[in-house]
């Protein structure tokens, strides 16, 4: 084990700032990445089914 | 082809394609977070302060799994590419283009964490030193392929213009690689160098391996997801697009 306190762990030795700058843009990055990726599924998934609900209802009326 | 030899040609198409990268991208997701897990933990707790850097050499396990990330999505995206060039499988292009913006994040990453351990090392964020230029124009690439594949209309005129491009650029991919050993750079040379003791070394290696092995996995998820939905898009006019369980129509 490399620290002794949770303190000593965030100081990082004096190089917080690099090491959670660096950590903390990587793990954002890939959290935001699949979040904003599911957004846009969740778009063109809405928009089939607008197309699908457009279909039956032109088979009924017709 | 019914001799119980897997049907490349058919798994080309979109059609069948889309439900197995379905089947295929939870196992993935749960691998990344799994080898994250491992690799965080041994980048934190297990691997000791360097002799020389302290504990600013952390950053090494996000940075070279990035940097890796970053030259081996363009190869893949390139050979996507050719292939998609040489046969005219509508798949090709598809992987091609989901793989672009998970490369260009590995690339901006790679930026990035280098900026942040350039800092406190070399007394600098950025210096036009050979490996960092070239890794730039890397990340260049994968905005200009980005920016091309949108510009066009016809998402088959942009998959063959964007697979030109991404064949061009993949000259750079080995002058990233080699840019150390060519030009006398700032940056260091290898980055598995074993001077210290084997067992420190060692335990330092497998931190950056499984953090390696999490950042593959979670690039291979994210195409995969991003495929996923660009299939849907390109599909959309179709009847089994419009039919599928999870539009709900």
């Amino acid at each position: 084990m490399n620290w002794g306190s949770p303190a000593e762990f965030f100081a990082m030795g004096g190089y917080a700032l690099y090491v959670w700058g660096s950590f903390g843009v990587c793990a954002v990055a890939m959290l935001l990445e699949p979040i904003l990726l599911g957004r846009r599924r969740r778009a063109i998934l809405r928009s089939l089914r607008r197309h699908a609900i457009a279909d039956r209802m032109d088979k009924e009326s017709s | 082809m019914s001799n119980g030899i897997v049907n490349w040609f058919k798994l080309a198409s979109p059609y069948s394609f889309y439900p197995v990268a379905g089947k295929m991208q939870p196992w993935f997701w749960a691998l990344a977070v799994l080898f994250g897990a491992a690799g965080l933990w041994i980048s934190f707790f297990v691997a000791p302060t360097d002799a020389t850097q302290g504990e600013g050499y952390r950053i090494i396990f996000v940075h070279v799994p990035a940097s890796w990330m970053s030259m081996f999505i363009y190869l893949v995206m390139a050979t996507w590419a050719g292939i998609g060039l040489a046969l005219n499988t509508r798949l090709s292009g598809m992987m091609a283009q989901a793989l672009a913006p998970t490369g260009a994040l590995m690339a901006f990453l790679s930026l990035w964490t280098g900026a942040f351990w350039g800092k406190p090392m070399w007394g600098t964020w950025w210096v036009w030193d050979a490996r960092l230029t070239s890794e730039l124009i890397l990340f260049f690439l994968y905005l200009g392929f980005i920016a091309l594949q949108a510009a066009i209309d016809d998402p088959r005129r942009a998959d063959k213009a964007g697979a030109i491009l991404a064949l061009v650029g993949v000259v750079n991919v080995p002058i990233i690689y080699f840019s150390v050993k060519w030009w006398n750079t700032l940056h260091q040379g290898s980055s598995v160098s074993l001077t210290k003791a084997p067992s420190m070394a060692q335990t330092m290696l497998w931190g950056m391996l499984l953090m390696a092995l999490c950042f593959w996995m979670y690039s291979i998820a994210m195409t995969l997801k991003r495929v996923r939905t660009i299939i849907l898009e390109r599909e959309s006019h179709t009847e089994w697009a419009r039919k599928l369980a999870e539009v709900g129509a």
